[in-house]
């Protein structure tokens, strides 16, 4: 459950939206069910009554729509960030991917959020409600009772090992900040690393194998704002709307797991919008699980214009020869 | 109508690969994808697979020929081969649609010989739904989920499985199988009681008013596209998941020594899509946003007698990183029953 209520959250936008100090709210829009909610511009308060949504299920991570939005936007926008969504937005601020001065921050305190997939899993199909509180109250088309969930039971994949809950950037804080958080992130990339090389590339050759090249992943990704990306350059000769072959598939995840290596912060959200369910984001952990420990502990969007270890040269860095070295282990 | 105990289901199978690939869908990692049936494959009764069928004849990479150069001289090497025999079972009400929807782009003038060829020797054998969910809508579409359709349908109670051929090619195939006799009560009762959940759906009252052929100048221009587009991340899930979905691109794969030249699935939602030597016809995501919701509610049916491209399998509402979907751009811009 949220400890922050939609009525607070509209509340404080509604304020700043009518004494002009912003001119658009970033926010959560409502759905024809009580779970799909839809990243949405907001200008009127009647709009945010009627349509605002803060629930378990507002998982989407708004940095990224920044770049877009404040390019257009005549004014401030307001934009309501998460804690993990903070990280990503400091990244931005540090690559200059969109101009601070258009964006008032309120950043919110968050409980984790919910997987609908898990909580079908639960309740099974035809869900006709949800009411998020204590317990996640769902009910279906199939039984005349609520069914109530535990929201730990549910927990996003990327919000059980959540590895803050301090915001790293704001202008306003609603609600009680929190702090950055011991956490098990690594344990599963640790299981990867303990599999022989062969044990290894059937666990990733069997998770992409499915993979159907959406470009989710990458169009979601607050670390891949490429005006042009790549894969979509006709000029680049890898272009491809699918892969010719088994290699190319992988070489897609591969190449863009390097392009983001030392700029993820680990925010989940590849894993969140695949449709086939890869978890794309234990690539992105192997990367950021190396970094520390070849470089010290360094975390991506932590602070603005922080040089990440992969640009930035210092003496005592790793020789190339050290992770041979370390393959043949 | 005939009828076989579901413990038997196996044999069944048995049976029907011994003549043909059989695919089925199956639970792999908790999600149901069509699979390829051996000794041992476990039917998963599953509402949706994650991919649709259409794949089987309309595959989302396909080989169409290879080129070798030598010297001043080229070859161009024919690639076509007759599809195999093959049979789909456990195909939806809704997927079966779409094989008709694909047909009339396929199956017309300049005919598709890939997609005719493995459109001939597969044969389809649907199953009934009975536990709908949240997203489904395809009855908004006139598609009846307790009479799914294709070359064979099946109907599944809890200790039966009820078959009825719709086709020669059923009828050839279902009495090849040596199953018994049996009259049609069961099946009634369940197409009644799952008609009761149909209307409890809470896209039971989504309908098509507003949209359909001749409809292009009054929805091309709303505003609404605007703020339905707003947030779209121009990938490509719904248009991959979709059954209906069927644009796409023609490439070459230089593989060093020859090459491959290949069509694969297109998204127009993609940058790219449609791009020419003039440039691309599309260049904003609200453009390309509309293309697709234009295509299946106004452009498919203008040119398909009224037929609409989409069947309300709700996959693209399951899928979406945004949940943004038709049903949500046929709430906004057409009209709902009260």
């Amino acid at each position: 459950m949220q400890k922050i209520t939609r009525n607070a959250l509209i509340e404080k936008a509604a304020s700043l939206l009518e004494n002009g100090s912003v001119c658009a709210v970033l926010g959560w829009r409502k759905g024809e069910f009580d779970y799909d909610v839809t990243p949405s511009v907001f200008t009127t308060t009647e709009d945010l009554n009627a349509e605002f949504v803060w629930n378990d299920f507002c998982g989407a991570n708004f940095s990224k729509y920044l770049i877009q939005k404040t390019r257009k936007a005549e004014g401030k926008l307001l934009v309501f960030l998460k804690p993990c969504d903070t990280y990503s937005f400091n990244q931005l601020l540090t690559e200059h991917r969109f101009d601070r001065e258009k964006v008032y921050v309120v950043g919110i305190p968050c409980e984790g959020m919910a997987d609908i997939n898990k909580v079908r899993e639960a309740v099974g199909d035809g869900i006709s409600e949800i009411e998020c509180g204590e317990k996640i109250a769902v009910s279906t088309i199939y039984s005349d009772e609520k069914i109530l969930i535990d929201p730990k039971d549910v927990l996003a994949e990327r919000c059980i090992n959540c590895k803050s809950k301090k915001h790293v950037a704001f202008d306003e804080l609603l609600g009680e900040d929190g702090d950055v958080i011991e956490n098990a992130r690594f344990d599963e990339v640790a299981k990867l690393e303990a599999m022989t090389p062969d044990e290894r590339f059937a666990f990733w050759q069997n998770e992409l194998s499915r993979c159907i090249r959406c470009n989710a992943c990458r169009d979601v990704c607050p670390a891949c704002t490429c005006e042009k990306c790549v894969f979509d350059n006709p000029k680049s000769g890898v272009e491809n709307k699918a892969p010719a072959n088994e290699f190319e598939e992988k070489m897609f995840h591969i190449i863009r797991a390097f392009h983001v290596a030392g700029r993820c912060t680990d925010c989940g959200e590849c894993s969140r919008v695949c449709p086939q369910h890869i978890p794309l984001h234990l690539l992105n952990r192997k990367f950021i699980k190396d970094i520390n420990e070849f470089y010290g502990d360094y975390q991506a969007g932590a602070e603005v214009g922080s040089r990440a270890p992969l640009v930035n040269y210092t003496e005592g860095d790793l020789e190339p020869s050290e992770a041979f070295e370390r393959r043949g282990e | 109508m005939f009828k076989c105990s579901i413990d038997s289901i196996n044999s069944i199978f048995e049976k029907l690969a011994s003549n043909a690939t059989l695919y089925l869908p199956a639970d792999k990692d908790g999600r149901a994808e069509y699979t390829k049936w051996e000794n041992g494959t476990e039917w998963s009764d599953a509402l949706n697979t994650v991919k649709s069928p259409k794949d089987f004849f309309f595959p989302q990479v396909q080989d169409l020929m290879k080129f070798k150069v030598s010297g001043k001289s080229i070859s161009v090497d024919d690639i076509r081969k007759e599809s195999e025999d093959f049979i789909v079972f456990g195909v939806r009400a809704c997927d079966v649609r779409s094989f008709d929807i694909l047909d009339r782009v396929f199956l017309v003038e300049p005919y598709d010989s890939y997609y005719a060829s493995s459109r001939e020797h597969g044969v389809i054998i649907s199953v009934a739904c009975t536990r709908p969910t949240e997203t489904c809508f395809c009855k908004t579409f006139g598609i009846d989920c307790t009479n799914p359709g294709g070359d064979i349908s099946v109907w599944k109670t809890e200790d039966s499985l009820y078959w009825q051929a719709n086709t020669e090619k059923g009828e050839k195939l279902l009495s090849s199988l040596g199953l018994e006799e049996c009259d049609e009560s069961a099946v009634e009762a369940q197409k009644e009681s799952t008609k009761k959940i149909l209307d409890k759906l809470p896209l039971a009252n989504l309908t098509t008013d507003g949209f359909g052929g001749g409809k292009t100048k009054e929805l091309f221009d709303r505003p609404e596209w605007k703020s339905l587009s707003e947030s779209c991340l121009g990938c490509g899930t719904c248009t991959f998941v979709c059954p209906t979905c069927q644009c796409y691109d023609v490439k070459d794969f230089n593989t060093g020594n020859e090459i491959i030249r290949f069509r694969c699935w297109d998204s127009c939602m993609y940058s790219d899509f449609t791009k020419m030597a003039h440039g691309n016809n599309r260049i904003s995501q609200v453009e390309r946003f509309r293309q697709r919701f234009m295509h299946k509610l106004v452009y498919y049916p203008e040119n398909n007698d009224g037929i609409f491209g989409c069947v309300g399998c709700g996959r693209c509402l399951a899928k979406c990183p945004i949940s943004m979907n038709i049903a949500k751009v046929m709430r906004t811009m057409g009209g709902n029953e009260e």
